[in-house]
């Protein structure tokens, strides 16, 4: 079966005051109907690129894809039109962001915004819209929808605005959704619910996920498939089993351990991965996390190592991934 | 048993909300209503809750950049809460305060070096050189290189920049340091670095912490005790073992089950909390958590709980929840 979403060897580069940067190096991944795919990594390493990328939503002029292909449903959408880039976004493939006051309009009502969407996609008649925007908001959980239909954004809560973006992602029932931090700016009890109702959503729905998120908790309970990113590169792809249990990467390794655990001591010294992510404008020649790596021998230093296949699912680009 | 370092007893911090014609005072914002908590030299006291519950304008009457509407606030024995600028000067010397976004607590016009040397001039403390030798080993401590010292802020990254503003509040050598989210705006790997210098740092100064954060699984790893607040209130204090092990107040059992664990081979179906956080200028009458708890009862819309020992170290405020046997 061929996936839904199939990103191969994508390059995304920024033109910068200091120069071109590239953002991303190379980046490949799937996801299959119906199945959710976390990236995660840290700050800058490209995890919110590649969903910008997927969506055509780079910062014009200055972001451009360089290399490689995004096919969707078997469509390039490196290719794409802008046209055929509007008619995707919000029908076929819905986005969540993470903070919902700026994504939504301040001066637009509650219902304007849903129904926006409803009327773009669709030949449906007011009315009509009207009808699947309660719909939706009844589905995600907004209590007396037909009032929040004529509210605006300031007048609700944190975690109802991220329902109604939510809401706003769904409405065209899209068979992909990304998700770029949902969660991350909602307190740990509203994160749940949202959770939830994701996970929910996406069971009766059928949709596939692309979850981007920073927190590997949130990754193990939403994912199948995870990418570990590291400065502009894929250092590991893998089923959520293969990452949490068997993970062959250092900078993997040195992220699951260095978490404090609600199960683990207190008050003990955590493992930490020492320095920090190098700078893009200047990335070293070899393995990019060489220089703060407990593993690394001269070899690591020379050329970019290759991603290997540990398993048919799992890859790890490491050259010492079988020595560890 | 030691002596406390500090000692806060029924501390409230009202807010006024104003507006309308005069933009008078019409309302108030209830955010700290009644808190009592002790730290004891050397030890770290963790404070949990959600936005908006008081956490940190509790740490911010502690250090006094709020004059608290009512209450004691005893450090070493002195009454703190309500003293004038001038006369805090001593204490300030003893209290500092580690912020969560160090680029906005950081004046961004000055070099490090030149950042580090300020508490020094204002609490008049060495001349130009022994300051400088002050800075230099403040950098060390840190885990900063010497060459830091005639950069700008902004030449650092986030995790560097949260070692200037550590080595900012211990320049003055305090006994105490509250800590407002330290880690919450770093990477994972980044966080875990900070999280040890504080504690490599508590022991080598025996400083006390009152640390605030809202990610439950950092403060419990760097606490010896933890509260969780709620609107205003303490609402279950205990060490931090057993406020993972055997939470007593539902609040602090919905927030330990909504946390994500970062094993998926646990797919829990947990029941998440209803409803978002009243605000705290109408906080809701009797428990003021009733409106969210999954076991309220009549009683808890009535009557609010007082915060009562529950078991060895262990207090709660919760009907449910009987005093120690």
């Amino acid at each position: 079966m061929s996936p839904l979403l199939s990103v191969q060897e994508l390059v995304t580069e920024f033109e910068t005051d200091e120069g071109r940067v590239r953002a991303l190096d190379g980046v490949s991944f799937e996801v299959t109907a119906g199945g959710t795919l976390g990236i995660v990594g840290e700050s800058g390493c490209g995890k919110s690129v590649s969903a910008l990328s997927v969506m055509g939503l780079l910062p014009k002029p200055n972001g451009q894809i360089q290399a490689g292909q995004i096919l969707f449903k078997g469509e390039d959408l490196v290719a794409a039109s802008n046209e055929r880039l509007s008619q995707i976004r919000g029908a076929e493939i819905g986005m969540v962001f993470q903070e919902p006051m700026t994504a939504l309009n301040p001066v637009h009502t509650i219902g304007r915004q849903l129904t926006e969407a409803v009327a773009l996609h669709t030949d449906q008649a007011i009315p009509e819209q009207i009808a699947t925007a309660i719909a939706i908001l009844n589905r995600v959980g907004i209590p007396e929808p037909e009032i929040r239909m004529t509210e605006y954004p300031h007048q609700l809560s944190g975690g109802m605005r991220q329902r109604i973006v939510i809401a706003i992602a769904l409405i065209c029932q899209p068979e992909l959704l990304i998700a770029d931090e949902p969660t991350t700016a909602l307190d740990v009890t509203i994160q749940a619910q949202i959770l939830d109702l994701i996970r929910s959503l996406q069971r009766d729905l059928g949709m596939a996920m692309i979850m981007i998120t920073h927190d590997l908790g949130v990754i193990a309970e939403t994912c199948d498939t995870v990418v570990v990113m590291y400065a502009g590169q894929v250092v590991e792809y893998g089923s959520v089993f293969d990452i949490f249990d068997a993970p062959k990467h250092p900078y993997t390794q040195g992220l699951l351990r260095s978490i404090p655990r609600l199960d683990g001591p207190s008050k003990q010294p955590l493992d930490i991965i020492p320095g920090m992510v190098p700078s893009l404008h200047d990335l070293p020649p070899g393995c990019r996390f060489a220089n703060r790596c407990a593993h690394q021998i001269p070899d690591c230093s020379g050329a970019q190592p290759a991603v290997e296949p540990v398993t048919n699912v799992h890859q790890v680009r490491c050259l010492r991934w079988q020595d560890l | 048993m030691t002596t406390p370092l500090l000692e806060v007893e029924n501390l409230k911090m009202h807010f006024p909300v104003k507006g309308g014609l005069f933009n008078r005072a019409k309302a108030k914002n209830y955010a700290v209503d009644g808190v009592n908590l002790t730290i004891n030299p050397g030890e770290t006291l963790g404070l949990v809750g959600e936005s908006g519950c008081g956490k940190s304008t509790l740490g911010r009457c502690i250090t006094r950049l709020y004059r608290p509407t009512d209450g004691v606030i005893n450090f070493k024995g002195t009454n703190i809460a309500q003293l004038s600028s001038r006369q805090l000067l001593p204490y300030r010397q003893n209290v500092q305060m580690i912020f969560q976004d160090p680029m906005e607590s950081l004046n961004a016009r000055h070099t490090v070096g030149e950042l580090l040397e300020e508490p020094f001039i204002i609490h008049g403390i060495g001349d130009r050189q022994s300051r400088q030798k002050s800075v230099a080993g403040l950098l060390d401590t840190v885990g900063l290189p010497a060459r830091s010292a005639t950069r700008y802020p902004f030449e650092f990254s986030g995790g560097q920049r949260q070692r200037i503003g550590i080595a900012r509040a211990l320049a003055l050598k305090p006994e105490l340091v509250i800590c407002d989210e330290p880690v919450s705006a770093l990477d994972v790997s980044i966080q875990s670095q900070i999280l040890n210098l504080l504690m490599d740092l508590q022991r080598e100064f025996n400083l006390a912490y009152l640390f605030i954060a809202h990610d439950l699984a950092v403060v419990k790893h760097i606490s010896d005790r933890v509260a969780i607040m709620y609107l205003g209130k303490i609402s279950e204090q205990a060490s931090s073992e057993a406020i993972y092990a055997a939470p007593q107040h539902p609040y602090t059992q919905s927030l330990i089950a909504a946390i994500p664990n970062p094993d998926p081979h646990i797919k829990v179906e947990r029941v998440p909390l209803q409803g978002d956080v009243p605000s705290p200028i109408s906080p809701p009458p009797g428990c003021s958590f009733h409106t969210r708890c999954p076991q309220a009862t009549d009683r808890c819309a009535v009557a609010a709980p007082e915060l009562i020992p529950t078991d060895d170290q262990h207090w709660a405020a919760c009907h449910l929840v009987g005093p120690r046997p």
